[in-house]
């Protein structure tokens, strides 16, 4: 390990750890959840119902998980494309443990049900303001680092890492306003109508700026770097990057279609939808034509082909969400588990792939080693991609048999189905896609093993290296 | 302009907070300003201590994650629920419940479709009411009894008016009875769509005594009737239909009087003239159920009469005894 970097290096390696142990909580509860679907019984205490431990599945994946890695990984961009370490490493450590404590006091509270109901802004006021104050350090240390840096060119990673710092603050900011009413209790400063409206304002964007610009910042800079290839357009780069930062705060009231949210919002937010489109598959033709450089890396180098079906799943992913935008195809879909369906793609597909791969880049290269077993690695993509698209397939056609049998009319005219009988047919699916979620799971379990063994290794290497002056 | 700005974070940085303010102040801030943000409907009532104990009790269980609660404003939408949400609803919901996913069924009409005594059987135990539910079961709730001060720090922080006797009575509430007031609220600011329109008490049954027709008419009544009433009709959370009264009084109704309470629910109860139980919330199924069909019910509700004035009170144990099915 280079001096100049070893303890930032550490930090880096402690976000992942972090982000690792939270991974395995929140896929644990996420497949409790998926069984209570059809086992009500397993709802054996308050704190472990379906009502509150979904919100537990969706902020520690996307929180513990999804941020805790984005904090380490931009902090390892950061330090290469600036060629220096970070303008203030204790900072940098000490966000490292008040986030970890957040999250645990996130899983705490909302599993004893305080909650502010507002999709992916769930945790109470005193964690909203926690929250905050990490991203200020996080934000000091990336523009400040970015200020003094040894590189005059700033790489398109970094561009996507300050659009991250700067959607979340402006997001997370407004939507949490809040009236509190109490230590942990609070009410929404928004009533109703508006309410709705900020909130999937948010609720969309979040997913733009935590499950998008940071990922979308591992792509541009560990894919060119562990195949070796340079980024096919710095052009398209440039355009997708302003389009997709300046059209994507339009977009939330497709989130509303058909609710009373007023008719001209619903409508704006799904003409800015399909305009999303082209900047996504900016990216997406970035990853095509940069492996398309050299297609041999997808057999030769076992990195690439996580990022080439990363990049993949986000590219349908951004054709299928505008799709459900639409009002005739939102009729059908929404509030269905077809949106899950939807959802998880994204989640298992583009992100899960793409922050291991770039976790495989990263632990190695800390120890200046290689990776523990490709072979594991190897393992572990086929079986999450196997176990996502179980997940995603069975959710779009229980989606799609839910949203008919809710429209089907008999030849009189009356419903031809009673909500029970829609229900009741989800059944079999549900089993399903538990299976496709614990194949997935187990693909998680491969990686931590890889990951740790490699640590394991990079220390004992580290060791050798420290003792062999001294013996000398 | 590009290539300057890559080389200064700073500049950078703003022109990023820019582009990302544009569709902000569009689609979030300015809407804030117009009135179409903020209606409120004439008959929208502010919540009571007690109800809002319940909604809080709804958020904390995170009832949100499986039950919407709004209405969309399409054909099959309104049958089955009722009339379409409107903006004007809402007005004192911070925040809004409309929620994403229906894993249950939609909550917006709720309020008033079934008797309280429903929901509190429901919500200790919803398989015993609904056998293939997937919900989970909240008997603790009926244990927690409410504290009138946090429930008054709420009404303040949100500015809701009440009296002293409300913030009293909460002393004697549990939360289980705070979210069935909190239930039986949803959507009271939207006039019941009357599902049956207007009904023929005099219509005769055209099915009438066609076995059939009643075979069909008791698997209706097993997956719709039998929850409240019992699975030979002879009560539970609803009235027995077999015990000689109907809607509270004396002697059974005829053909299109039944037709008429089972099409339009305690709403019909005024054109039948009887008055029925004070707190009966018997579900209107026009909509529902076809035309043809609920015929056929009253087809199985007559032979079950027949059935009931055939057979001694003895003779009618013993069959239960043994496990007799219908």
């Amino acid at each position: 390990m280079n001096e100049e970097y070893r303890y930032d290096y550490r930090t880096v390696e402690g976000y992942i750890l972090s982000a690792i142990v939270w991974a395995v909580v929140g896929l644990v509860v996420g497949l409790l959840i998926s069984v209570q679907l059809f086992a009500p019984a397993l709802n054996f205490a308050p704190w472990a119902t379906y009502g509150r431990m979904r919100t537990v599945h969706t902020n520690i994946l996307g929180f513990g998980l999804g941020v805790g890695a984005i904090f380490g990984l931009s902090y390892y961009i950061l330090m290469r494309l600036t060629r220096r370490p970070l303008l203030f490493p204790k900072l940098a450590r000490l966000q490292m443990w008040l986030f970890n404590v957040g999250i645990l006091l996130a899983l705490v509270t909302l599993s004893m049900g305080y909650t502010q109901s507002l999709e992916y802004a769930e945790m109470e006021w005193p964690l909203d303001i926690a929250i905050v104050i990490l991203w200020v350090m996080f934000a000091v240390n990336v523009v400040g680092t970015m200020l003094v840096r040894r590189e005059e060119q700033m790489y398109i990673s970094l561009w996507y890492i300050i659009a991250t710092v700067v959607g979340v603050a402006v997001l997370y900011i407004v939507n949490n306003l809040a009236i509190p009413a109490g230590l942990l209790k609070s009410y929404h400063l928004f009533a109703g109508v508006n309410s709705a409206n900020v909130q999937w304002w948010y609720g969309h964007n979040v997913v733009g700026f935590v499950f998008t610009m940071p990922i979308l910042a591992m792509f541009y800079y560990f894919f060119p770097k562990s195949t070796g290839l340079p980024i096919y357009s710095h052009r398209l780069s440039i355009v997708a990057f302003w389009s997709l930062v300046f059209g994507y705060l339009w977009t939330g009231a497709h989130h509303l279609v058909y609710t009373p949210l007023p008719d001209w919002i619903q409508t704006l937010g799904i003409v800015f939808t399909l305009f999303l489109i082209a900047p996504s598959w900016g990216s997406v033709v970035n990853g095509y034509g940069t492996i398309g450089e050299d297609w041999s890396k997808m057999k030769t180098d076992y990195l690439a082909k996580f990022f080439v079906l990363g990049i993949t799943f986000y590219g349908l992913q951004t054709v299928q969400g505008p799709t459900q935008g639409l009002r005739v195809v939102s009729q059908l879909i929404h509030y269905t588990d077809w949106v899950p369906g939807h959802v998880h793609m994204g989640t298992m597909g583009w992100v899960a792939l793409t922050v291991t791969a770039s976790v495989y880049y990263v632990i190695p290269r800390i120890y200046g080693t290689e990776i523990y077993s490709v072979k594991l690695a190897n393992l572990h993509f086929w079986l999450v991609l196997v176990g996502q698209l179980i997940f995603s397939f069975t959710g779009w056609i229980t989606g799609i048999q839910q949203g008919a049998m809710w429209k089907a009319l008999t030849p009189e005219g009356t419903l031809k189905y009673t909500f029970m009988e829609s229900l009741v047919k989800n059944y079999p699916y549900w089993h399903v896609r538990s299976l496709g979620g614990a194949i997935f799971i187990v693909g998680m379990v491969v990686f931590v093993l890889n990951v740790l063994l490699t640590i394991q290794k990079g220390r004992a290497l580290e060791a050798g290296r420290s003792a062999a002056p001294a013996a000398a | 302009m590009a290539g300057t700005l890559e080389r200064k974070p700073i500049l950078f940085t703003l022109a990023v907070t820019v582009a990302v303010l544009v569709g902000s102040i569009v689609m979030m801030a300015y809407p804030m300003l117009r009135p179409e943000m903020h209606p409120k409907l004439e008959g929208l009532r502010p919540y009571t201590p007690l109800q809002l104990a319940g909604r809080d009790v709804y958020q904390r269980e995170g009832c949100v994650n499986c039950h919407t609660q709004t209405v969309r404003p399409l054909r099959t939408e309104v049958m089955r629920y009722g009339d379409f949400s409107k903006a004007g609803e809402f007005y004192y919901d911070h925040p809004f419940l409309w929620g994403s996913k229906r894993t249950g069924p939609d909550l917006a009409r709720e309020g008033g479709k079934r008797p309280d005594s429903w929901h509190l059987a429901h919500y200790a135990d919803p398989q015993k009411i609904v056998p293939r539910s997937n919900m989970p079961a909240y008997p603790w709730l009926a244990k927690a009894t409410l504290d009138a001060a946090s429930v008054k720090a709420h009404m303040d922080a949100l500015g809701m008016p009440y009296t002293k006797e409300q913030l009293a009575e909460l002393g004697t509430k549990t939360e289980m009875d705070a979210l069935v007031a909190y239930t039986q609220q949803l959507g009271h600011a939207v006039a019941k769509v009357q599902p049956g329109g207007a009904f023929d008490l005099a219509a005769v049954n055209p099915f009438k005594d066609s076995p059939q027709a009643i075979a069909e008419g008791a698997k209706l009544w097993a997956s719709s009737c039998s929850v409240c009433h019992g699975d030979e009709g002879h009560g539970g959370i609803g009235p027995s239909i077999t015990d000689g009264k109907f809607l509270g009084q004396p002697g059974y109704g005829t053909d299109g009087e039944y037709f008429a309470i089972i099409a339009g629910g305690s709403d019909a109860k005024k054109a039948i003239g009887r008055p029925g139980l004070p707190d009966g919330g018997m579900e209107a199924f026009a909509g529902q159920i076809p035309p043809d069909g609920i015929w056929r019910i009253v087809a199985f509700i007559r032979a079950q009469q027949k059935h009931e004035a055939a057979e001694s009170p003895g003779v009618e144990k013993r069959e239960h005894e043994t496990g007799g099915k219908h």
